[in-house]
């Protein structure tokens, strides 16, 4: 059996951020592999670098230093539209969005595959349909924007990036501001579209036991600055988990998938 | 949005515009008899000299500047709002139109003449009167894009925007200063706005350069309505994001600057119009907003117009007449902004 290429790989990765002359590095030395098919959770505390370490794998802003390979190309020196078809982003963004249905803002996700005008053929239209299948949201698809709560809305852009038809989704705090139920959902429906769909999802994450229990695989930040990957149970079972946070009095429960003091 | 809302919409203000073209064809400051219009309008002529210039070298000329100028600053208005994620922003709330007003006063001044024939004679002249609206339209757009790098909220960036036409206003009343009583009484009632300046031989420059920004704006509406998501997600779907901005921007200051150089600093319309059209079409989808803004801003400038030939006494400035349409609707929408969509 052959092992199955990374479709995303980073050699030596250095991100951080600029503060004028200064150059402030975050986290280096990052090599890293996503593969298709997999559901993977980035976690860390505040300030780790994780939204930094998404906006190097996204080209929002550029790495310090080291390579980025995506599907064995240099993702550095693509050009924005190549990029736009290979990684669909899912962000917190604030959107003006809300006089669109959500046939509209999933109809954006096509922008990368329509003409100068933007005008969707239909085939482009079967694959808006089939995002908001996908992504459960079809049932509002002639609904405004500003009409959906906050786990729907996810939902919606989900499909959006869907509908971007990219290998990669990236999204950074999906499930930042929705309740607990929206949560779970929100996370099933990205490990559906991993497995199912053979998407290579990464996420960042606050949410500790969900990112648990359905995440095919972690990459935790560690308090000295290290990026710790693996499939999640092992990574439990080795104890990684109580190096994510500096406070020595929490430490990590596996029986509850989540920190005690 | 259904489709037919839209072609509904259209319709009406089709309509709208030409009923009130004609409207401002028939009535004016001297009543002009019906059939005589027709006979003029078909190149027959009317046997009175004096009407036959009234109409085509007056009325026809002053319906043609006044849609023109409401379809430029209402298309400048929308690409402002969505560029700065913005829904109060306009060309004139953000300094651009004296921006440009003061790049006018800056090239008259230069030429030596006094702040008054604003449009002057030679076609030397008027052109570089309109070089000079782009420069100082240009100048206040760069201003903002450097502030809304630094400042990220709306509301300061509308109060730098105030800001900047209190300093280019003082700057222009220092000038003044300098200038002749005439000049000076000139700049002034230029100030009031009207659709009257554009003379015939002007129009096909007038004319000619909106219409190539306005057909400009309907090519960016992709990019448009991919930046109603943010900088980020528009990087995403693969919008060059700074050029994009950079073209917007070069279109709104183009479409500002003719108007204000040709009718003055006109107020509110640019504001105003997106909105009209957004809650009309209950859409922020700009395939239907560019064109639907394009329209209501032409209808809304003629309805301006007619009102300023309505009185027995004289020309009401256009800009005594644009707040009285522009505040109510825009104080409707702050009041109501929790249940209008596109605020959500």
């Amino acid at each position: 059996m052959t092992v199955p290429a990374p479709i995303i790989s980073t050699g030596h990765l250095a991100v951080g951020y600029r503060n004028g002359k200064q150059q402030v590095t975050l986290l280096k030395d990052l090599n890293l592999s996503l593969y298709r098919g997999e559901l993977v959770a980035l976690l860390g505390q505040n300030g780790a670098g994780k939204s930094t370490l998404l906006r190097a794998l996204t080209c929002d802003e550029s790495p310090l230093g080291g390579t980025i390979e995506i599907d064995g190309k240099n993702l550095l020196e693509m050009s924005q539209k190549e990029r736009s078809r290979l990684i669909g982003l899912v962000s917190t963004e604030r959107i003006q969005a809300g006089a669109l249905t959500v046939t509209e803002l999933v109809g954006l996700g096509r922008h990368p595959h329509t003409g100068f005008l933007g005008r969707l053929d239909e085939d482009d239209k079967k694959i808006v349909h089939q995002a908001m299948v996908d992504a459960g949201i079809i049932g509002k698809a002639d609904e405004y924007m500003a009409s959906l709560s906050d786990g729907e809305r996810q939902k919606a852009m989900i499909a959006r990036a869907l509908a971007q038809e990219t290998p990669v989704i990236i999204l950074d705090e999906p499930t930042a501001f929705l309740d607990v139920a929206s949560r779970i959902e929100t996370m099933r429906l990205l490990r559906n579209l991993a497995h199912e769909r053979g998407k290579a999802v990464l996420l960042s994450s606050h949410d500790i036991s969900q990112s648990l229990m359905l995440a095919d695989k972690l990459w935790l930040i560690t308090t000295d600055r290290q990026v710790l990957t693996g499939p999640t149970r092992q990574l439990v079972a080795d104890g990684a988990m109580d190096r994510l946070f500096e406070n020595r009095d929490i430490h990590f429960n596996p029986d509850i998938l989540d920190y005690s003091f | 949005m259904s489709h037919s809302r839209y072609v509904i919409t259209l319709i009406a203000l089709t309509l709208l515009l030409v009923i009130l073209s004609l409207a401002c064809l028939v009535f004016g400051s001297v009543d002009i008899p019906v059939g005589s219009i027709t006979d003029i309008v078909m190149g027959e002529g009317s046997g009175n000299k004096a009407w036959d210039i009234i109409i085509l070298q007056s009325r026809i000329p002053m319906i043609i500047t006044a849609a023109l100028a409401g379809a430029a600053l209402s298309v400048s208005g929308l690409l402002l709002q969505t560029t700065f994620n913005n829904p109060l922003a306009g060309p004139s709330i953000l300094g651009v139109s004296s921006g440009a007003g003061l790049g006018v006063a800056i090239v008259i001044l230069a030429m030596g003449g006094s702040l008054g024939g604003l449009l002057g004679e030679s076609v030397g002249s008027y052109i570089a009167i309109l070089v000079g609206a782009i420069l100082g339209a240009a100048v206040v757009l760069i201003l903002l894009i450097a502030f809304s790098a630094i400042v990220r909220s709306n509301t300061m960036l509308l109060i730098i925007g105030i800001l900047v036409s209190y300093l280019t206003s003082s700057v222009v009343q220092l000038l003044n200063s300098v200038a002749t009583e005439e000049g000076v009484h000139n700049y002034v009632s230029w100030g009031f706005g009207n659709f009257s300046g554009v003379s015939a031989a002007q129009m096909p420059l007038y004319a000619g350069i909106i219409i190539v920004a306005l057909f400009g704006s309907v090519m960016m509406v992709k990019p448009l309505n991919a930046l109603l998501l943010g900088a980020r997600y528009a990087r995403n779907l693969g919008i060059n994001v700074s050029r994009t901005r950079n073209i917007l921007l070069i279109i709104t200051g183009v479409l500002t600057a003719v108007v204000t150089a040709y009718c003055g600093p006109i107020g509110f319309i640019g504001l105003v119009v997106p909105h009209i059209a957004r809650m009309s079409l209950g859409t922020s989808n700009h395939a239907r907003l560019v064109p639907t803004t394009m329209l209501a801003g032409a209808v809304i400038a003629l309805l301006c117009s007619l009102a300023s030939v309505s009185s027995p006494h004289g020309i009401i400035p256009i800009n005594a007449i644009t707040p009285v349409i522009g505040v109510p609707i825009i104080l409707y929408i702050i009041l109501n902004r929790r249940r209008i969509q596109y605020f959500n």
